[in-house]
């Protein structure tokens, strides 16, 4: 169950899904960065970044709509952009008197606010195509051959191990809790700071646990050698069509770019 | 130094693969662990090691690859003797294989798993593929480089588990409670394959149908020190002894 929750690759066999690694990473953060670096209004380079990103989506067969589903979840986030409808100076659109203040609404602002909620979009679809189409050992692998360092691959190969085991130990704990939770006819589950406090002491012993068993994970690496040096084996080398397409990627998504500047 | 340049010494017959000598341990919050424990184990033997929950079963195996360090007394692997600077020499002797297979497994995938131990050892990629396929055909789960441990049964992991530390090739085994928490079949398994490797072993557990099994000795620890050392078929058949210390005919 833990693994639905937290796994989002979709196993396939598209070219998407055969790209490697590496090429769908370094592409991946090329877009996010190009379309961050678009100017207010640069809508030829949005369609085409998004028409770039949704053929991408629908060669790789995971559905368009699964990939929009899921862009969703970062909508909330981009509440925060909704002042520079009001903040940037233009042409007033319309008031909004909130009691003591009044705010207005300029065109300047509103077009921002569009570029910055399109691209913010775009860039999350592309990040949920690489996460559905590539496992995640794959992105650490690809992380590690372009040299992020050790540490960081590391810690996060530690957090999707040991993810499902705490995911687990919590649902356990969870359980053990609902068959105790019994409740005589008529009265109510206790009070809320009761409640909060049983909540609390979950998350305690959950910590505990985990430390616990980081300790015993670290002398399992003293036990085999570790001395404060990760080592791993090189990366395979890169396959010459991938390379290619690659490239072939990344000039169009800088020629877009390079446009919106132009034009 | 490398570790690729240290020699590693050549067993002979005659050295005992572990020896302790007078061994003492407390924990920082003073309690006392092991006192005065003295063991000789010869090379090929295998040993089990029983006792009562806290009896110091696990500190006694932490301390023969040096994660813990003897307060007192001495302990050797082959002619090696565990101090701070032997440490990675004495890595490379023992394989020490923990009770939990998740503690064990800190790696995504089984292979990466594997290979950590001989990696750290320093050697060549090539060597350290060579020796990932071997431990994993040793334990019977070739095949399952590209698995996670996540996605495996217990006795998978266990078996797994023991191959990480087959592929650095050591000389002694220590495995802690390796049958805990396995199903029939998984047990028969892990029956068969400690009785096919042919490495010195000391493994704690409280399955005595286990001991009468694999080990032809069998040492009981209380409160930290050795209360028997004797043939597994004395001890099973000393029904006194069995019940002083809490343990169960097979």
């Amino acid at each position: 169950m833990a693994q639905q929750l937290l796994d989002r690759y979709i196993a396939g066999s598209s070219v998407i899904h055969a790209l490697d690694a590496r090429v769908k990473l370094v592409l991946t953060i090329a877009l996010i960065v190009c379309a961050s670096l678009l100017p207010v209004g640069a809508w030829l380079a949005l369609t085409a970044f998004t028409a770039l990103v949704w053929a991408a989506i629908i060669a790789s067969g995971v559905g368009l709509p699964t990939i929009l589903r899921r862009s969703l979840l970062a909508l909330p986030f981009l509440l925060v952009v909704v002042t520079v409808i009001f903040s940037v100076p233009g042409r007033p659109i319309f008031r909004l008197p909130l009691g003591f203040v009044t705010l207005t609404a300029t065109d300047a602002g509103l077009l921002r606010f569009i570029t910055i909620v399109w691209k913010s979009w775009i860039s999350m679809q592309a990040a949920l195509l690489l996460t559905a189409t590539t496992h995640f050992l794959d992105v650490l692998r690809a992380l590690q051959a372009l040299h992020m360092p050790k540490i960081i691959v590391a810690l996060m190969s530690f957090m999707y191990r040991y993810l499902f085991i705490l995911v687990e130990e919590a649902q356990r704990l969870l359980r053990a809790r609902d068959c105790r939770s019994a409740a005589l006819q008529g009265s109510g589950g206790g009070s809320l700071l009761w409640r909060a406090q049983v909540t609390g002491r979950l998350v305690g012993t959950l910590f505990l646990r985990s430390f616990e068993r980081s300790e015993r994970i670290y002398v399992a690496m003293l036990s085999r050698g570790y001395t404060g040096e990760l080592r791993s084996l090189r990366a395979q080398t890169l396959d010459r069509r991938d390379l290619r397409v690659g490239l072939v990627v990344g000039a169009i998504l800088l020629i877009i770019t390079a446009q919106a500047f132009v034009g | 130094m490398a570790i690729h340049e240290l020699e590693l010494p050549k067993l002979h017959t005659t050295t005992p693969a572990i020896t302790l000598n007078q061994l003492s341990f407390a924990y920082p919050d003073g309690r006392v662990a092991l006192q005065n424990v003295s063991v000789t184990i010869n090379s090929g033997e295998k040993v089990a090691l029983v006792g009562p929950n806290g009896a110091g079963k696990s500190t006694l195996l932490l301390h023969l690859n040096g994660v813990l360090g003897a307060l007192d007394g001495s302990v050797r692997i082959a002619d090696v003797e565990v101090r701070r600077d032997t440490l990675r020499k004495v890595r490379a002797l023992v394989g020490l294989v923990f009770q939990d297979p998740d503690d064990q497994l800190f790696s995504p995938t089984v292979f990466d798993d594997v290979a950590f131990g001989p990696l750290h050892m320093g050697l060549a990629e090539a060597e350290v593929r060579a020796r990932v396929v071997w431990a994993l055909e040793q334990v019977g789960m070739q095949g399952f480089e590209d698995r996670m441990p996540h996605h495996m049964s217990v006795g998978q992991r266990k078996r797994v588990a023991v191959a990480t530390v087959l592929s650095m090739e050591p000389q002694v085994l220590a495995l802690d409670e390796p049958s805990a928490g396995l199903d029939p079949r998984a047990r028969r398994g892990l029956v068969d394959l400690l009785q096919s490797l042919s490495q010195t072993m000391l493994v704690s557990t409280h399955d005595m149908r286990l001991i009468a099994e694999v080990f032809p000795r069998t040492i009981i620890l209380a409160n930290g020190q050795v209360a028997h050392d004797a043939p597994t078929d004395e001890i099973l058949s000393n029904r006194a002894l069995l019940e002083e210390y809490g343990l169960e005919m097979p």
